[in-house]
């Protein structure tokens, strides 16, 4: 038998106290198409840095083709016939699509470019993908997104590679380019080209993949075949537990004192009339299609955009409609942003300040100074409680998984002591462990007595943690009813404006 | 339930490129604007001026040109600095430092040649030193550089024992006169240095694996970095061989003022910087042009010039290079809107 294309034992990394990789082995065959799968953070996107050269193990050793394989830089690793396909795109947007694809490995002589060598061999792969529009002259900048991924594409292969890594690399495609990549995979295998393929998404993975590996908290916890292998299992491996416990069980509010109310709000155009109350101790959820008007409505009650009429009261009391945020935030309302890159956290800044910005007061002093001890072990705190997994408080929040900023994001509302929790989509985008956490602490915050709105377009979440629910509908709010009088049916139905109201 | 995905497949709605025709449109524009606005500077002050004969005179052009010279050089090299996403404050200190070198050695007794040389390693020592504090101690460039300012300022006043240095008469002070011989020459030789150094780096920035990689460096520096590129080894280079520019710059300020001058260019970085980036480059890196930079340097001699010639004071011209320069960023920041 050939040796394996690619050797992996015992590899572990550690950044500071925080371990990514904990003794990962995987053997790759000549020709295999191998999934790994795992959550955020489970150590994926480590392990390919160390494999393309980018990251050095702390422990354990790799083999190409039987050769011991130790890449001290990106340029050995494509030397030694790996190329990485990244999860996000790495592109240069002033370059033409020629130079893009053969970056690193320019044709030249005597130092000067050889263009027609290099539109040559550019064309040569571009031919795997039908793209008329991906000219080799234009300038990738210029392309969308999934053409700019193809180019990637197509640069990981320009390299005559013996082993692809591909990090997430239908993110951004389309159904056609994914069933062309797919294509070209199984192009690739039949040449005798290893594929590892890491991808979240399941029925992708079974399409595409003969063997997996899952990778859990920086450990290969199983590995097998897929044709033998159900997708409950494969869940289970990665989250380490099975799914029905991933809605918290707690105690059912009725008829706890009204926090909120929001009578015939008005906040054109996205939001023509909605009112609902919100009542201490519940979830009441909010579902509706994307554009319905349901983060509008949030924004408004939060003073974020103006509203035109209607009334907001808490506790009873009548706030102004245009009250500036910052009354809001006195008033104890907080608010998770759906955008969390965005307008949700303040990336580069730490996690300590990313959760303490909205209630500094905490860890101050007096007189407008900071105690930054006190800061930091707030932060500390909050970290433990929300079982984030980062190094240190001090950290850029931009550095954690998506899951981890999430828990970031909410831990703010938190330290804030906000009494109402306006949730615009809190487990979009995140892994499932962390969707798990996250429903956890909504739990919790319901039980000791906030009220809690949450949005969602994903309807199990809904189901699984609402005691009540309402539906927006072109800008339009049906009354809320209780979680048991709906059904996933009526919801969609309300949501496309055919049945209730 | 949640059986087959874990995550809710996005819509495979793929973005459409709604910005493709009025790109290549403002592509053109930007491309066009230098030109542009060398023509319109020219304009007003032929309108402004009393006596548009004398501005737009074979003699005027030669005296613009020959002025245009050192703040030319520093352009071609501050080109490939920005277009690789860096920026170098120190080029005024450097020309200081290097018209000294240039100065002293001539009177040492060395022959004018060695003399130039030497100054024109001491700006690629300049630009090393840069580099290697920018890649070693990764200190950003701006701030690397404005240390660097300092220093070699203090160099060269220490050089210079704080004083300016007259030099003896060689045929280095006859580089950026107005009337060169032999005649048939037309332009100082400093112009047609200048003119053949920026074809030169012109052709090297377009059809050179160097010059491919400078703009890729400056376009995204990790992607240049995840495709085997050793982007330290090639800011050394850039550094350098700007800084041997910077040299040759100050060879012709020293040419210039016939003396080394330890306080002389102070302030010049800004206008090779303003010429850069009139010219089309972009301080977030990945674009620029020599062509345009060239332009660029132009606009600031005829308007430098222009003002001269209008007998407006000093402090006028401060006023109109600041404003353009403040234009001019401007217009960088629309351009940098567009591509993001």
């Amino acid at each position: 038998m050939a040796k394996p294309a690619l050797e992996i034992i015992g590899i572990a990394k550690r950044f500071g106290p925080t371990v990514a990789l904990d003794g990962v082995d995987l053997v790759l065959e000549p020709g295999e198409v191998h999934a790994l799968i795992g959550e955020n953070g489970a150590g994926k996107s480590t392990l390919m840095n160390i494999l393309a050269g980018k990251l050095r193990p702390d422990r354990g050793e790799m083999r190409v083709l039987g050769e011991p394989y130790a890449p001290a830089s990106p340029l050995e690793a494509r030397r030694r016939g790996l190329a990485l396909i990244h999860q996000e795109l790495s592109l240069c947007p002033h370059l033409t699509v020629t130079e893009n694809i053969l970056l690193g490995v320019e044709p030249s002589r005597w130092g000067w470019l050889d263009r027609r060598a290099a539109r040559r061999r550019a064309l040569a792969v571009l031919e795997n993908f039908s793209h008329p529009e991906i000219h080799p002259d234009r300038r990738v900048g210029d392309l969308p997104i999934a053409a700019q991924q193809v180019v990637e594409i197509c640069r990981a292969l320009v390299a005559d590679a013996r082993i692809v890594l591909m990090d997430e690399p239908t993110s951004s495609l389309g159904r056609d380019d994914v069933e062309r990549l797919f294509a070209l995979v199984r192009r690739l295998s039949a040449e005798g080209i290893a594929v590892i393929y890491i991808s979240h998404f399941l029925e992708e993975v079974r399409e595409i993949a003969d063997r997996y590996t899952v990778l859990r908290d920086g450990r290969g916890v199983d590995t097998g075949t897929l044709a033998g292998t159900t997708n409950e299992h494969l869940i289970a491996q990665m989250v380490g537990r099975t799914m029905e416990d991933l809605y918290p069980s707690r105690r059912r509010a009725v008829g706890g004192e009204v926090l909120l109310e929001v009578r015939d709000l008005v906040a054109p155009p996205a939001v023509r009339h909605a009112s609902f109350e919100l009542r201490r101790g519940e979830v009441l959820g909010i579902a509706g299609l994307v554009g319905s008007g349901r983060t509008e409505m949030v924004r408004a009650v939060f003073g974020l955009d103006p509203a035109q009429s209607g009334t907001i009261l808490l506790r009873g009391r009548a706030v102004a409609l245009r009250g500036p945020t910052a009354d809001r935030l006195r008033q104890g309302v907080g608010y998770l942003s759906e955008d969390r890159k965005g307008e949700g956290l303040a990336l580069p800044l730490s996690v300590a300040d990313n959760l303490t910005l909205t209630r500094l007061s905490a860890c101050s002093p007096g007189l407008g100074w900071l105690d930054l001890r006190r800061q930091r072990a707030a932060a500390q705190r909050w970290i433990e409680a929300l079982g984030v997994k980062a190094r240190d408080p001090m950290q850029p929040v931009g550095t954690l998984s998506g899951g981890n900023q999430q828990k970031i994001a909410i831990g703010r509302l938190l330290h804030q002591e906000a009494q109402i929790l306006l949730l615009d989509e809190p487990t979009r985008g995140i892994d499932v462990g962390s969707k798990a956490q996250i429903y956890e602490v909504i739990a919790r915050a319901a039980e000791e007595g906030k009220a809690v709105l949450m949005i969602s377009s994903y309807l199990p979440e809904l189901f699984g943690m609402c005691d009540r629910l309402a539906v927006m509908s072109r800008g339009r709010l049906s009354p809320a009813r209780p979680i048991e009088e709906w059904t996933p049916e009526t919801v969609m139905a309300a949501a496309v404006g055919t049945g209730v109201d | 339930m949640e059986t087959t995905t874990i995550e809710a497949r996005p819509a495979s709605a793929v973005p459409v490129p709604a910005r493709e025709r009025a790109s290549a449109l403002q592509t053109w524009l930007s491309r066009l604007g230098p030109f542009l606005g060398l023509a319109l500077v020219i304009l007003v002050f032929t309108v402004l001026s009393d006596d548009p004969g004398r501005y737009l005179s074979p003699f005027n052009l030669r005296i613009v040109l020959s002025q245009t010279v050192i703040v030319a050089l520093g352009a071609i090299g501050m080109t490939m600095i920005i277009v690789s996403g860096g920026i170098d404050l120190s080029v005024g200190a450097t020309i200081a430092l290097t018209s000294v070198v240039t100065a002293l050695g001539i009177n040492a007794g060395w022959p004018p040649v060695l003399a130039v040389v030497a100054a024109v390693l001491v700006g690629g020592l300049v630009g090393l030193t840069n580099a290697l504090l920018i890649t070693g101690l990764r200190v950003v460039p701006f701030i690397a550089t404005l240390g660097m300012l300092g220093i070699a300022r203090g160099i060269a006043k220490w050089l210079a024992d704080e004083q300016t240095v007259p030099v003896a008469s060689t045929w280095v002070n006859e580089l950026v006169v107005t009337f060169p011989r032999p005649e048939w020459l037309v332009l100082a030789p400093g112009v047609w240095i200048t003119l053949a150094l920026a074809v030169l780096v012109a052709i090297i920035l377009r059809n050179t694996v160097f010059g491919r990689r400078v703009f890729a460096l400056g376009s995204n520096e990790a992607a240049a970095s995840a495709c085997g590129i050793h982007t330290n080894r090639l800011k050394l280079w850039i550094y350098s061989s700007a800084g041997l520019l910077f040299g040759l710059a100050g060879v012709m300020q020293m040419s210039r003022l016939r003396l080394g001058d330890p306080t002389v260019a102070i302030g010049t970085e800004l206008d090779v910087i303003a010429a850069v980036v009139i010219g089309g480059g972009s301080l977030n890196g990945g674009e620029g042009s020599i062509l345009g930079s060239m332009i660029g340097a132009l606009i600031m001699a005829f308007l430098r010039n222009g003002c001269q010639q209008m007998g407006w004071p000093n402090y006028v011209q401060e006023i109109i290079i600041g404003m353009i320069i403040v234009l001019a960023v401007a217009l960088d920041g629309l351009r940098a809107a567009r591509t993001r």
